[in-house]
């Protein structure tokens, strides 16, 4: 057992017993911040600056082509802790979007609750095809709880295109015209 | 003749409640202000007016200083949802606020707050009513406060409101001593034999012309302004309310215009203190200690009497907040120790020393 | 069915542990045995198809023990013990058997890198489609690539592109870019589903699984393919792109199809079943089963369900049903149409009621065409129950027109209908407002319309019980997903409505707690079987008192009556 060191304890002398002095100082250092500038952000007019890696409400994003870049893999729906997240798969119909008949799948239903979400951006790690984005907004208000779950258009329209350059599925695509078969 | 000396009065009386009342909405709005400045915020600064506070620099100047915020909070207060719980003693519940701000409001009626020049060269004080046993009055009068606070904890039928209510019973029970027995001195020095002043606060005053009491009797009013703290149950004392373990105290079970009662009495104990503690300890409205008053015999000394007065009374007020955020909160057993076993035996010895030096200039004179 | 309990072992060393196989069993298995989740992977072998070899995963290195060329003499090594002969290079598990003294490594540094060098080569020309693949999570290309795989790729050239998309079949969808190769699909057609409908064509990478011209993937068992495809090349058409398989609940379950009893899985998430696939019995269905069966759970979700307890129309609590339900059975003059479709536990009851009743007992067979491997003539999951149970004796007709005799003639009041549609068997609906109706169904229909009494019961997806199959083994099926709200489970209400007829109560509300009557009521039954008892394999019952009926089912994968009959001979003999 680790020896215990007893610190002696300077006694008081009778100016501090009084507490005299020490509510002087006391007063001294409020009045000082007293006139220090405010630190007060007038919210509404005046806004902080989001850093480029904060995490707010989880959005979809597009392609820098406008497509829909979710696959609905539902891996983010698997790896969310607060089971936020709900996707019902969808196939893309060939005939309507023969441009994105190579991509397959596409998520017929998107939501994600945010009553139960909490921000940790496991989503956004998880995502195979960079789709989701936990980006810069962290206003969040409605008056009812359907309000506050965002379905796949609301989270479209949050989320905006991202200036990414993979174009995985054009790739792939590509290489189909191209013709490698035999 | 009659109807006017009737009336006169009453309409003092209302000007001066109206007065009173418009000070402690705006010493609600100054702790509001004081505090976010201590804190580096910046407080009540949206709530604007329709005309006033459209006017171009005046207007916004105004608002971000918060004038109208009194306004706002008050039509808050007035116009929330009355709730009362369903397990209060009603008739008490509802008397209580009434009976915490009463005796606040009735004390003012002997503070004298300025002075004027009767026509026959006598200063006389300006004061609602100059009663010889002033000081005594109000002491009377303002214990009564205490009541309210009893009242409202022991009808809320809950818990926390009552253990507010004991506390703050035992807290004014405790330094009423102290306050009583130190204010004592200061009317040994002031009630000279033979003054016709006795127990009045304008006989104090007037003795404070050249001294102020605070630099004599400095023991008896550090004594007195600990005590007023207490008395108004102010941080580092407000062992009635104490939210962090009695949740809200004695108004817990309290909310809307009732709430707004108690809160409005509580800035008022605060003026009153502050008033009281201007008068006994620092001259009232005599101008600065060794320096004769400047203040003309005409209308405009009186003006200036009273406007040195409130400021002075502004200055406790402030000092009132400023002290509110900066010391912590007095464990309860700490405020009771410190009430019996420093400031009791401290303000006798102080009465005993006065008194003994009273009795040995006495007999050097003679 | 040949008792054969005779069976020669081989002692063989797997990476220094010497193990005991059966004669004749291959790498791959003899490996399993070893236990301790040792596995060889492997792609292109199945236990119940023939050995291809041709996916080169379950290479391991073996080595014999040395021998002398000229005179057969041990080699021993310095001290004393027998020296091994490994060879040189790795050989292929699954097309290896088990011999006397074999010793073989499964995690040497060569395995490891022969492993990873076919990963490797498998996933050049691999699709990175796994976000959109649906056999994610149960692929096993994603399994050994994950631990046997480099996790990098070198191959910088393009891939071959392959035909996506291409529909096999009615109910089978193939994406050629993520096939490889491995022909269990091709050999599953052949020998198991004897329609030999698929094949490879072209060289090298450019390999390709199609149908052959003019044939298309259309046989009753054509989604066994997509299940042991190992990768996500052959997909359901029905099941794709509807749910990730990590978020299915699985449950062991029993098909009602026939009277094969086919062990399934229910996959189901969130009282939605997804799809039905089967489970591995040697003893009744291998590792197959019929498309058809895995069909049957969207007849029960589109058709028009019976959900509340009523009578006369008015809804009720199923306690007041079960009163006014005894109340018309004490009546007297009942007739009982029970069903082979209900559980082993609902039959017993239901024997109950018509004991406590007095009330005759009428089945009704239903037969169909059979196709030799998994689907039987009887298409009731459960005759051979309510033959144990009692409740009947002689095999039933196919029609009702004994009852339908008995009620014009007066005979009967009161019927007592579970699950069967009478009005399409006999008894017309004219005749059936004669008596008073108790129907016991899941979906609505004739009737259900005019009964007196109805109540709903549950489907075989929702509710707990047991079957008898066709070679008389008992099978045990668990709800998995809930069934309509405030429905009971079947076999409680007809428990309760059996103790309203009798003074005796009947302490149960777990399905546990019935089977202690059923257990001693039930020759068949040992006295201490409980339904969480029955294994997941079943339990062989005597079938002996039954061996002379008639019965409909002819030869097919596992049952030939014939043979078995004989068995239960032999059996009885010794």
């Amino acid at each position: 057992m680790a020896k215990t060191k007893v610190l002696e304890r300077k006694p008081l002398t009778f100016a501090e017993k009084t507490f005299i002095p020490q509510i002087l100082g006391g007063l001294k250092t409020t009045a000082k911040t007293l006139f220090q500038k405010n630190i007060t952000l007038q919210y509404p007019e005046e806004r902080p600056a989001i850093p480029d890696n904060y995490r707010g409400v989880p959005t979809l994003v597009k392609d820098p082509n406008g497509r829909e870049k979710c696959v609905s893999c539902q891996l983010c729906e698997f790896v969310c802790p607060p089971k936020a997240i709900r996707i019902q798969p969808g196939e893309i119909d060939a005939e309507a979007d023969p441009d994105r008949a190579h991509v397959e799948k596409a998520p017929k239903e998107f939501d994600i609750n945010m009553l139960r979400c909490i921000y940790c951006g496991l989503c956004q790690e998880v995502c195979p095809e960079e789709a989701i984005f936990l980006q810069d907004i962290f206003t969040l208000s409605g008056y009812s709880r359907e309000e506050l779950v965002n379905n796949k258009q609301k989270l479209y329209e949050l989320g905006g295109t991202l200036p990414d350059q993979h174009y995985k599925w054009d790739k792939k695509k590509s290489a189909e015209a191209k013709g490698n078969a035999h | 003749m009659d109807t006017l000396a009737i009336l006169l009065p009453i309409a003092f009386a209302l000007a001066m409640i109206s007065v009173f009342m418009g000070l402690c909405s705006y010493s609600v709005l100054a702790e509001r202000k004081v505090s976010s400045w201590i804190q580096g915020r910046v407080g009540p600064n949206r709530t604007r007016l329709p005309l006033i506070g459209h006017i171009p620099i005046l207007g916004n100047l105004l608002t971000g200083l918060g004038i109208f915020q009194p306004a706002a909070d008050g039509l808050k207060f007035l116009f929330k949802e009355e709730i009362t719980p369903g397990h209060v003693n009603k008739f008490y519940y509802y008397l209580a606020p009434i009976v915490a701000l009463a005796p606040a409001l009735t004390t003012m009626v002997v503070l004298p707050f300025g002075r004027y020049v009767d026509p026959n060269g006598v200063v006389q004080p300006l004061v609602l009513a100059n009663i010889e046993i002033g000081m005594l009055f109000i002491l009377g009068i303002s214990s009564l406060g205490v009541y309210g606070i009893v009242l409202a904890g022991w009808s809320s039928n809950s818990k926390y409101p009552f253990l507010g209510a004991i506390r703050s019973s035992a807290q004014m029970i405790s330094y009423e001593l102290a306050m009583g027995l130190a204010i004592l001195p200061v009317f040994m020095w002031s009630a000279a034999p033979g003054s016709e002043h006795g127990m009045s606060l304008f006989g104090v005053i007037e003795a404070q012309e050249t001294v102020w009491l605070a630099l004599w009797q400095p023991l008896s009013a550090l004594i007195f302004l600990v005590a007023v703290f207490a008395e108004t149950n102010r941080l580092p004392f407000d062992m009635a309310e104490s939210e962090t373990d009695l949740v809200g105290g004695f108004h817990t079970e309290y909310g809307c215009f009732k709430f707004g009662l108690f809160f409005v009495a509580e800035y008022a104990h605060v003026i009153m203190g502050s008033a009281l503690f201007v008068c006994l300890f620092l001259g009232g409205w005599n101008f600065l200690p060794g320096l004769a008053n400047p203040w003309g015999d005409g209308l405009f000394g009186t003006v200036l009497s009273v406007v040195w007065f409130m400021s002075k009374v502004f200055f406790m007020i402030f000092f009132f907040i400023w002290v509110r955020w900066t010391l912590p909160r007095f464990r309860y057993d700490q405020v009771m120790s410190l009430g019996w076993k420093i400031l009791l035996p401290l303000a006798i010895a102080n009465l005993v020393f006065n008194t003994l030096l009273i009795a040995l200039i006495d007999t050097i004179n003679a | 069915m040949k008792v054969d309990s005779i069976v020669d072992y081989v002692t063989i060393n797997i990476d220094g542990q010497d193990v005991d196989v059966p004669k004749g069993t291959n790498i791959i298995e003899a490996v399993k045995r070893v236990g301790k989740g040792k596995e060889v992977p492997h792609y292109c072998y199945h236990p119940k198809l023939s050995i291809a070899g041709n996916c080169r995963m379950c290479m391991v290195e073996m080595g014999m023990p040395m021998r002398d060329r000229a005179t057969g003499e041990a080699i021993l090594d310095e001290d004393g013990v027998q020296k091994i002969g490994w060879m040189p290079k790795p050989t292929i598990g699954c097309a290896t058997n088990a011999a006397p003294g074999m010793h073989i490594r499964t995690s040497s540094d060569m395995v490891k890198e022969s492993r990873n060098g076919v990963t490797e080569f498998l996933l050049i020309n691999h699709p990175l489609d796994c976000p959109i693949c649906d056999q994610a999570g149960e692929c096993r290309l994603q399994e050994f690539s994950a631990e046997h795989g480099r996790g990098y790729s070198r191959f910088i050239e393009d891939k071959n592109v392959k035909p996506k998309r291409t529909k096999l079949g009615p109910r089978v969808t193939l994406d050629d870019e993520r096939c490889i190769l491995c022909s269990r699909c091709i050999r599953f057609s052949k020998e198991i589903a004897d329609d030999d409908v698929l094949g490879f064509v072209d060289r090298g990478t450019y390999s390709t699984l199609t149908c052959y011209p003019g044939k298309e993937l259309a046989n009753n068992y054509s989604l066994n393919t997509v299940d042991i495809c190992p990768v996500g090349a052959l997909t359901s058409t029905d099941f794709r792109f509807k749910m990730r398989v990590w978020f299915l609940k699985r449950t062991q379950s029993i098909c009602t199809e026939s009277s094969v009893g086919a062990n399934t899985e229910i996959w189901s998430r969130e009282g939605k079943i997804y799809r039905i696939t089967p489970r591995r019995n040697d003893a009744v269905n291998d590792t197959w089963m019929t498309d058809s069966g895995r069909a049957l759970f969207k007849a029960v979700e589109e058709g028009d369900r019976l959900t509340h307890y009523t009578i006369d129309g008015v809804h009720k609590t199923s306690a007041e049903t079960v009163v006014a339900a005894a109340e018309l059975l004490k009546a007297g003059k009942v007739a009982i149409v029970g069903s082979a479709q209900s559980s082993v536990e609902e039959q017993f009851y239901c024997k109950a009621i018509a004991e406590r009743s007095d009330a005759s007992v009428a089945l009704v067979s239903h037969i169909g065409e059979a196709d030799g491997i998994l689907l039987s003539e009887d298409r009731t999951p459960n005759l051979r129950g309510a033959l144990v149970n009692g409740l009947i004796n002689t095999l039933p007709s196919q029609d009702l027109s004994e009852v339908a005799k008995q009620i014009e003639s007066g005979a009967v009041d009161t019927l007592l209908v579970i699950h069967e549609d009478v009005t399409m068997l006999g008894i017309s609906a004219e005749l059936l407002k004669k008596v008073k109706v108790i129907y016991i169904g899941l979906l609505a229909n004739d009737v259900s319309e005019g009964a007196a009494i109805v109540i709903p019961s549950l489907s075989v997806f929702e509710k707990d019980g047991s079957f008898v199959n066709q070679s008389f083994r008992l099978q045990r099926f668990k709800a998995a997903i809930p069934g309509p709200r405030g429905v009971v489970s079947d076999f409680m209400v007809l428990e309760h409505i059996a103790e309203a007829l009798a003074d005796e109560k009947i302490p149960s509300g777990s399905i546990d707690a019935a089977w202690e009557f059923i257990a001693q009521g039930v020759s068949q039954f040992a006295d201490d079987l409980r339904w969480t008892r029955i294994p997941e394999e079943g339990i062989e019952l005597d079938p002996s008192e039954f061996l002379d009926l008639a019965f409909v089912e002819t030869k097919n994968l596992k049952y030939d009556p014939v043979a078995f009959k004989e068995a239960q001979a032999a059996t009885a003999e010794a």
